[in-house]
């Protein structure tokens, strides 16, 4: 059951319908301010100041399209969640690539580069943000080759069997990136895009924290531990950084 | 060219627990001391305040509180044949970086290493013989007793602020606590957490069993706690924002709100944050040290602090790879097995990754999500139990502690689902939703032994933002980890099936050591103590013995890895060693031994 304050994204960006090439890259101003009476403010006043827009800064057009099919597949709009584009992970992927993570932060980036074993970690010479950027045109080239389309436009059985071949390392992508590598680092961001704090732009209206009855960052629980070990379930409303800011 | 610094008395090397311990205790004799730390300052309102420290993809995902392995890694092999590679992002674990140290984001677990670690060797040949020891393991005692270390264990605990339940209080067995732990005079200092769901189901079961069960020691305070030097800490609040994280209650024992504070109330204590020490710098000699080389991080200026004493208080890994920087003693080369700098490093086995029980319910919720750092239950009974009889267990050494109790349940690491779960999809989510309330793991901690392969050396290749090698960790689990570990699972098996959960799943495997996922920060050895000059790097107070005026503190001088977390000994032992500088070394200077 999707929120209705999450469609405004849908309008705008035709999330998983519209070829990749036909989205706007930013939206206009007009569209993205929803609170249509706040926009024509009274003479003399200053324009009210409305939400952050949810548009992208990093991924291109294709990238988006990927970014949105593949979490859409992943978390699809069901009885617990909205899909995963509503849920914000598409855009969160966007900025956890546009930001310090996807630059490479702490990240030791010096060669000589050699495969490693599985045991000494990752060893490609590339940023998570560049990694993102190969993958998804390592895993389009694949596609194309296999099913002569884009995984955005695959069916849905075919997108399964890509992602759980990607996840079974028996991909490789032309040039050498293994598909493997690929995976381990998307699937990361799905988990981290939809149970991070909403103020990274996942999780919206913290639909996975609601998910699993995680109470967020407000827990002052040294009373409710005694009153809660019983086997009863604490419920509680979920709060997030934003509501201590 | 370095840039030269008057003189001063001390240098120590690292604001974590044993720089901060040694700090406070050499702070009164009037010294002029300097600590160097390469990280920057930390204050519990600006750094750990809420709403910003709860947030588990900062701190937990992107590691903001750890040593930064852009500027400074490791690389890392599992044998000495292989090329080792460096750890290009942090995984298996995760040293601290900044004023407190690893102390900032410790999970609080305590524990008094007893003899049965300090006379390790003459306990087993005494018990099971001589041959019952492998003869490619270094097993030593660390020249050093219980006795000894018993009344610093006590100022550590009253310092940090343990909740716990005393097992031996001056030779008498307390019900309830741990019976086969080293007699304490004092029990500690403040009542054990509250315990949740999880832990009393697994201590039910296993006393059921014939075991001994108790709550776990940890330095989250269960009550509003005055140290012994008068700093106030708060009651801990079971967020679940523990182990890679600030307090911001000041509710867990960090040295940032108590030794470094006191230490710095000596107008002589001088810390100087972003200064990154490169080596230490020996005389014409080499049998003297006269001062450290360091950077600061801010400008890139070289400084040369010159010091009658250097006291190494960086992590374990970092004490390590400084000795070896600096040719302070002999270098381990794990072709020869000569040499002893770098020998004797071990890890522990289990962590999660292999070695645990996932137990699933359906007819109770757990909240898990309300946890502390330290929060659980604990069995001893297949590790400082000495009646435990383990050739009868699989002919192996050392032993395994079990427990279970959460620290947390974040959801981006925290959603447990039975194998043979999609990864992804309607089902996945209808399965992390089913469970996540409703699951506990049992896991087994096992001591890790020496082995030749194991150790540390500097890397021929690689080097870090100064040009320097990195330090090259060759690690993996050996025979005698894999009995420990199996015999831990199979008793680990027995107390869950006694917890009657509706399914568990047993995650054993000899799979051999890897750097990715998070396993423990419980990194020991390479500098090990002990009573002869010929099979140790630093004696019993810690002093080095080819260059006396230089002291290792931490757990780099540990020569074997207990199943217990290591932050008991490293604060007791730094308590112990600056008496040893304080009342003997600085009166008159020399090897103390």
């Amino acid at each position: 059951m999707p929120d209705p304050k999450m469609r405004r994204r849908d309008v705008l960006l035709g999330a998983g319908v519209v070829g990749a090439s036909a989205l706007p890259i930013a939206a206009p101003p007009a569209v993205a301010q929803p609170a249509a009476p706040a926009a024509t403010p009274a003479k003399g006043a200053a324009p009210a100041a409305g939400p952050a827009p949810a548009g992208y800064t990093f991924l291109k057009p294709s990238e988006q399209a990927f970014v949105e099919a593949m979490v859409d597949h992943m978390i699809p709009a069901d009885e617990l969640t909205p899909s995963g584009t509503d849920v914000g992970l598409a855009i969160f992927i966007d900025r956890a690539c546009a930001g310090s993570w996807g630059k490479g932060d702490r990240l030791y980036l010096q060669g000589p580069w050699k495969q490693g074993s599985a045991n000494q970690g990752y060893q490609l010479p590339l940023t998570p943000a560049e990694l993102y950027q190969r993958g998804i045109a390592g895993s389009n080239a694949y596609c194309r080759k296999t099913w002569g389309k884009s995984f955005d436009r695959l069916a849905a059985a075919d997108k399964e069997t890509f992602l759980k071949d990607l996840a079974a390392g028996k991909i490789m992508f032309a040039g050498g990136i293994p598909g493997r590598e690929f995976f381990t680092m998307a699937y990361q961001t799905v988990m981290e895009g939809l149970f991070s704090d909403p103020i990274y732009g996942g999780n919206r209206n913290m639909v996975g924290w609601r998910m699993v009855g995680f109470p967020g960052v407000g827990a002052n629980n040294a009373e409710n531990i005694k009153k809660y070990n019983d086997g009863t379930r604490f419920t509680v409303e979920p709060l997030g950084i934003a509501d201590f800011s | 060219m370095a840039r030269k610094l008057p003189p001063v008395d001390i240098v120590i090397v690292g604001m974590g627990w044993a720089g901060g311990i040694m700090a406070k205790e050499l702070g009164p004799t009037g010294l002029k001391i300097v600590v160097l730390e390469r990280g920057g300052p930390r204050t519990t309102q600006d750094d750990f305040n809420i709403p910003q420290i709860r947030d588990d993809l900062r701190f937990q995902q992107r590691n903001e509180l750890m040593m930064d392995v852009a500027k400074d890694t490791l690389t890392v092999r599992n044998n000495p044949s292989e090329e080792a590679l460096p750890m290009r992002r942090l995984g298996s674990f995760l040293p601290g970086e900044g004023v407190g140290g690893s102390g900032v984001h410790w999970s609080g677990h305590n524990w008094r290493w007893a003899d049965q670690d300090l006379k390790i060797r003459s306990n087993y040949e005494q018990r099971y013989g001589k041959k019952y020891i492998p003869d490619d393991m270094n097993l030593k005692d660390w020249g050093i007793s219980y006795a000894e270390l018993e009344p610093y264990y006590e100022k550590f605990e009253y310092t940090a602020g343990i909740s716990g339940k005393a097992g031996n209080l001056n030779g008498k067995i307390q019900k309830g606590g741990n019976p086969f732990e080293g007699a304490r005079k004092k029990d500690y200092p403040l009542p054990p957490l509250t315990a949740a769901l999880a832990t009393n189901m697994f201590t039910k079961a296993s006393n059921e069993l014939g075991f001994h069960a108790f709550p776990r020691p940890t330095s989250q305070m269960s009550k509003p706690f005055t140290n012994i030097d008068g700093q106030q800490l708060g009651q801990c609040q079971y967020c679940g924002y523990c182990e890679k994280f600030g307090c911001e209650s000041n509710a867990k024992g960090s040295p940032h709100i108590t030794v470094i504070p006191v230490a710095l109330k000596n107008e002589n204590v001088d810390l100087r944050t972003f200064s990154w020490v490169q080596k230490v710098l020996l005389d014409s000699t080499g049998k003297k040290a006269t001062g450290v080389l360091y950077v600061n991080v801010l400008t890139g200026e070289e400084i040369e602090q010159p010091a009658d004493l250097v006291i190494l208080s960086g992590f374990q890994l970092n004490n390590v790879h400084l000795l070896l920087l600096s040719g302070i003693g002999k270098p381990y080369d794990p072709k020869t097995r000569e040499g002893l700098v770098g020998a004797n490093y071990c890890y522990q086995a289990g962590g999660g990754r292999t070695g645990a029980i996932q137990l699933f319910f359906d007819d109770r919720s757990f909240n898990p999500f309300m946890a502390a750092g330290g929060l659980g239950a604990v069995v001893d009974d297949f590790h400082y139990n000495q009646d435990f009889d383990r050739a009868k267990a699989g002919g192996y050494i050392g032993g395994a502690t079990i427990a279970a109790g959460g620290s947390n349940a974040r959801p981006i690491n925290y959603h447990p689902v039975p194998p043979g779960t999609p990864q992804w999809g309607s089902e996945w989510k209808r399965e992390v939703a089913k469970w996540y309330q409703g699951s506990v793991v049992v896991n087994g901690t096992g001591s890790v032994m020496p082995h030749p392969d194991n150790c540390l050396t500097l890397d021929p290749t690689y080097k870090n933002r100064f040009g320097q090698p990195l330090l090259r960790m060759t690690f993996d689990f050996h025979e005698n980890d894999f009995k420990v570990m199996s015999h831990a699972v199979d008793m680990s098996a027995k107390i869950a099936k006694a917890m009657n959960p509706k399914m568990m799943f047993n995650n054993f495997s000899k799979a051999g050591w890897t750097s990715v996922p998070y396993q423990s920060t419980h990194n020991t050895g390479g500098a090990m103590m002990g009573s002869d000059p010929r099979t140790s790097v630093v004696n019993k107070y810690l002093q080095s013995w080819d260059v006396h005026n230089v002291f290792v503190t931490g757990a780099a001088v540990f020569p074997h890895n207990s199943s217990y977390n290591p932050t008991g000994p490293v604060g007791a032992m730094a308590f112990w060693a600056a008496d040893a500088i304080k009342n003997r070394y600085l009166k008159n200077p020399g090897l103390l031994v």
